[in-house]
């Protein structure tokens, strides 16, 4: 009954900012074909932006990446909700509070100007935005021409149409119990170290987790360079091998690339270890410039936060 | 295997399975029994298993599955291990359009190997590669060995667009770009089978295990194929 009385609704692209993807949870089950994972680089405000709405957490968003003039036009009375970073967002000129639900009229706009907190923010729609899987997931994978609102990877452009058919009566508030994901803050990155951190020498580790790293702008949903002391690997290059989410691998320049939800699926360069999954998104809201450390954490304490965080969306 | 593996932690919830230190194509067999067997012992709680040339990597859903219990189901799947037979993989022929035009590494490759372009083709054709390993982009097959005079380094400075179809050689590995894409590759030729739209629907046309045989055709038959003749360097 429910459904067949859904309305569509919709957000029309006026003007385009440097990057906006429709993104979910990711893309699984398909990596041993060349698939990326994809999905929304900051996974735990992109959580939280579905959860204002009551949505299924995973749900399809707009990750919009610096805001930048992007201009979006509701086509009908709605719900939205944000979630990551403040990036001065407006309704018809007023400022948005980032972190909350908020009803819109139809031929309202909202505007995205510049990072004051953060890179990346996520914009919830009632019950997902509408669109296809494709291989499992809506996200948009530009390099892979996969997924997202047009079927082919590309970011958001001017004329296009985002759609869905949910409802959601009520605007929620952040609980305070969100500040413990709050991926916003902080310039600490949990590293679980891997097997092949023997092979680094011992001032390379004792720079690795003791001098500040900046945050280059050599960084996308692929990887993110730290720019720091440099660090020596005995290993030289290495048969490719399994890339996981946050693998700080080291190139023979010896600065390190952090590798995000975009990555290449197999690579053969030396790591030191994983950033925690809830590092990643940490690390996926920083700004060029940025400054970050890298702290050795061990696998089951790692787990225990990720748990604690998962926690905090019940 | 037993005792013939290593199980490293890579992640919070990642494992690399090592099974080899080296690429070789006697591998395959084992990495083929090894990927049946871990999906098997895993079932539900495995998020990605990604083979390559001598590792699998494991991605287990740590919120239904101890880190022990995850060691324990690869130790149990490994232990009992048998070489996959030979039947496994399939064969396929990939027709290929080997001109300057749209492989201008030809002659380097030809230059190096102290023969002429129409060698170059004619070794290229002569034997079955080896799928290693998919990587790099959706349906993008490692293969293998190409013979020895052939193995050209990759190139100093990446291109920033190889069309799709573009058939490559690095070292003594060979490769079609399934889509347009950067790439580093010796570009050889070109080929009108549509990896990519394999790819897309979570069906590759080339898996691991799987062996290829390159086959030189004319121009004329490879634009009948519906293939892009448009040079290289001029490709967008």
């Amino acid at each position: 009954m429910k459904e067949a009385t859904a309305q569509v609704a919709s957000l029309r692209v006026v003007q385009a900012g440097p990057l906006a993807l429709v993104e979910d949870g990711g893309r699984f089950g398909v990596r041993h074909l060349g698939v990326t994972q994809s999905g929304a680089a900051d996974w735990v405000s992109l959580r939280w932006a579905n959860w204002l709405l009551g949505n299924t957490l995973n749900s399809a968003a707009l990750e919009i990446v610096i805001g930048g003039g992007l201009t979006l036009e509701a086509e009908s009375d709605t719900t939205l909700a944000l979630a990551g970073a403040d990036l001065c967002a407006e309704l018809d000129g007023e400022p948005l509070e980032p972190g909350g639900g908020f009803r819109v009229k139809a031929g309202q706009r909202l505007v995205f100007r510049q990072p004051r907190n953060g890179l990346r923010a996520y914009l919830a729609v009632p019950g997902g935005i509408d669109i296809p899987e494709v291989l499992g997931s809506r996200s948009a994978t530009p390099r892979e021409r996969l997924g997202g609102h047009a079927g082919d990877g590309r970011p958001l452009q001017a004329g296009d149409r985002l759609s869905w058919r949910g409802s959601a009566d009520t605007v929620r508030r952040l609980p305070p119990s969100a500040g413990a994901s709050d991926t916003l803050w902080g310039d600490r990155l949990a590293l679980v170290p891997g097997a092949q951190i023997g092979h680094f020498s011992g001032p390379s580790l004792y720079r690795a987790f003791n001098a500040p790293w900046r945050v280059d702008d050599r960084a996308d949903r692929m990887g993110v360079r730290l720019v720091g002391p440099t660090l020596q690997c005995q290993l030289g290059s290495m048969v490719s091998e399994g890339i996981p989410l946050g693998a700080v691998q080291v190139p023979p320049d010896g600065q390190p690339i952090v590798l995000m939800s975009d990555r290449q699926t197999i690579g053969g360069y030396p790591r030191l270890g994983a950033l925690t999954p809830f590092a990643a998104a940490r690390l996926a809201q920083c700004l060029p410039g940025q400054v970050v450390r890298l702290e050795a954490t061990s696998r089951a304490h790692a787990l225990e936060t990720h748990r604690r965080c998962l926690a905090s969306f019940c | 295997m037993k005792g013939r593996f290593r199980i490293e932690l890579t992640a919070m919830d990642v494992f690399m399975v090592r099974l080899f230190d080296t690429i070789d194509e006697g591998n395959m067999p084992w990495l083929l029994a090894a990927e049946r067997g871990l999906r098997e012992a895993f079932g539900g709680d495995l998020i990605d298993l990604v083979p390559s040339y001598t590792t699998l990597m494991l991605h287990y859903d740590c919120l239904r599955l101890e880190h022990g219990q995850a060691r324990e189901r690869i130790e149990r799947a490994l232990d009992r291990l048998e070489p996959a037979g030979t039947e496994l993989g399939e064969r396929h022929e990939i027709p290929v359009w080997y001109d300057p035009s749209v492989g201008p590494e030809l002659s380097r490759i030809a230059e190096r190997a102290g023969t002429t372009v129409g060698e170059v083709v004619r070794q290229h054709c002569a034997r079955d590669y080896h799928v290693f390993a998919l990587g790099f982009a959706p349906g993008y097959g490692f293969m293998g060995l190409v013979e020895e005079a052939l193995a050209t380094p990759r190139l100093t400075t990446p291109r920033r667009r190889v069309p799709a179809g573009s058939v490559g050689i690095a070292d003594r590995q060979t490769a079609i770009y399934p889509l347009l894409s950067p790439g580093g590759w010796n570009i050889l030729g070109r080929t009108a089978v549509p990896l990519f739209e394999h790819a897309r629907r979570g069906e590759p046309l080339l898996r691991p295990g799987d062996r290829v045989r390159f086959v030189s055709i004319p121009r004329d038959e490879f634009v009948r194929q519906g293939g892009d003749t448009t040079s290289l360097e001029e490709a967008r």
